[in-house]
């Protein structure tokens, strides 16, 4: 969020409370990760575990199926790797990452 | 008008909360608020009240308790005391800065250690940036009538703070007293129905209360806070002229005793006016020129006003019933002489710590605080800038 778009404190609830639903979309998390998961799709069985287990909502499913991470949610945790019961998911250092692509 | 009745100061506040009908009180014990709590379980017990009360193991509890009832959306209140309000002390900067006007009496007693369960005002002036609105009273008349009267102000739109109210410990909150009640359609009509602003129970709404807020949005509701402790000063006025009407009994953020011609004045707040009063009254007799001033409301502090009431005297003295310890002096004493340094000439205001853990304030004390502005107006001179007064040597 840049500086130019934050309101001043007339035109803000008052006392921090947040007044509308659902607008943990417009916080984006993924600038918090250190390591990166990477999905191994030959691996994956579909369980859904991960998408289950993600505290950010980031593991995007379409029809049933995992389509991906969603990187600019997912923070990193390691939560869907630990959990996923195929070991489909491997977290990578994201600097290592980062450096590759 | 209501027929005089004779109650303690606890026993009265504990009646003006039976009066209020609060959604939920969450309370624990502590001397010498207690009977506040004690007296108003047994109007829920005997369903005279409509309240949930929540008994909670300690008073960071009791506190988080009525913040969650109050974020619920409910008139929530609560009592205690010093070192119990010390350990809410976390709760109180929550309670204000998630704007919810919980209402809760102070029955102000010494704080610990050495262990001290008598009044004296270290509890509530160590809460005095807690964004809490600070009313004290004098008598039980004024505990009871100012705790109708916060329900009002700390509930306004444009205010939305928690409000303490508070009483010196035993010797208000345990002594008999005449005072009139209102009738209980008097209280229900004058704080009328609570609006409560975001409550959670509102699942048509779903808010969130207490989210992270950072070096982005801190500042700016920090800043809310300021203005709402402004806003409330007209609030604060407009609530005391509407219970006038109803009551007949007048409030301001202070009142003044015979200082309009006064050329040197006693400022204090809470039960030791009445001693300054009688002595104030003896004084004059043999023509001494002084007054009183009694502070009601600390929070907001009422700068403005104070400078306007107080700018024609010579010398001044600021009694405080706490100590400050290493500052410029006793907390109210630091913010009147504060209050009058825009003042060109100002009065000379000196500062007397009294009354700490419970000691009395006797008639000689207040005799000698005259004696000493006596001796500052004749000869401009301050000598002794705080004295600690009732105190041996």
């Amino acid at each position: 969020m840049s500086t130019n778009e934050l309101k001043g404190w007339k035109e803000i609830p008052i006392g921090g409370v947040i007044v509308e639903a659902g607008n943990s979309a417009r916080y984006e998390t993924g600038g918090w990760r250190t390591f990166r998961p990477l999905m191994d799709g030959q691996l994956c069985k579909n369980c859904l575990f991960c998408w289950i287990y993600c505290p950010d909502s980031a593991i995007e499913v379409e029809d049933g199926k995992v389509k991906g991470i969603n990187l600019r949610y997912c923070k990193g945790c390691g939560i869907c790797a630990r959990e996923c019961p195929a070991k489909a998911i491997q977290m990578i250092e994201e600097a290592k990452v980062s450096a590759g692509e | 008008m209501g027929k005089p009745v004779a109650m303690t100061g606890n026993i009265a506040v504990a009646n003006a909360m039976r009066q209020i009908n609060p959604d939920v009180c969450a309370a624990y014990p502590i001397t010498p608020s207690t009977e506040v709590m004690q007296q108003f379980a047994s109007f829920v017990a005997d369903g005279k009240v409509d309240t949930e009360l929540v008994t909670a193991e300690s008073e960071h509890s009791a506190m988080s308790a009525c913040i969650g009832a109050a974020a619920a959306g409910g008139r929530v209140m609560t009592a205690t005391s010093a070192n119990g309000l010390a350990l809410m002390w976390e709760m109180l900067y929550i309670a204000s800065g998630n704007r919810l006007p919980i209402v809760m009496t102070v029955v102000n007693r010494a704080l610990s250690a050495p262990i001290n369960i008598h009044g004296d005002h270290s509890d509530g002036m160590g809460a005095r940036d807690s964004g809490w609105i600070q009313i004290y009273s004098e008598n039980a008349q004024e505990a009871y009538d100012n705790l109708i009267q916060a329900v009002v102000i700390g509930q306004h739109r444009d205010v939305r703070l928690p409000v303490m109210v508070g009483m010196d410990g035993f010797i208000i909150s345990h002594s008999i007293e005449n005072l009139e009640l209102l009738s209980d359609q008097e209280v229900k009509d004058f704080i009328g129905e609570y609006l409560p602003l975001y409550p959670l129970l509102n699942i048509k709404q779903p808010v969130t209360y207490g989210p992270l807020d950072l070096q982005d949005y801190y500042s700016e509701h920090k800043r809310q806070q300021a203005e709402a402790m402004k806003l409330a000063k007209p609030v604060i006025l407009k609530v005391a002229q509407d219970f006038a009407a109803l009551s007949g009994r007048k409030y301001g953020f202070f009142e003044t005793y015979r200082l309009d011609d006064a050329e040197m004045a006693i400022l204090t707040l809470g039960s030791s006016a009445g001693t300054a009063r009688f002595v104030i009254d003896r004084a004059r007799e043999q023509g001494v020129k002084v007054g009183l001033i009694k502070l009601r409301v600390f929070r907001p502090f009422p700068m403005k006003e104070l400078q306007a009431a107080l700018g024609h005297l010579k010398a001044l003295a600021v009694m405080d019933r706490c100590d400050s310890f290493g500052a410029a002096g006793g907390p109210v004493f630091s913010e009147v002489r504060s209050a009058l340094y825009d003042l060109s000439p100002h009065p000379a205001v000196v500062n007397y710590i009294y009354g700490l853990g419970g000691r009395d304030l006797g008639i000689a004390h207040i005799e000698q605080v005259i004696r000493d502005l006596q001796e500052i107006r004749q000869t401009g001179c301050i000598r002794e800038l705080l004295t600690y007064l009732t105190v041996r040597e």
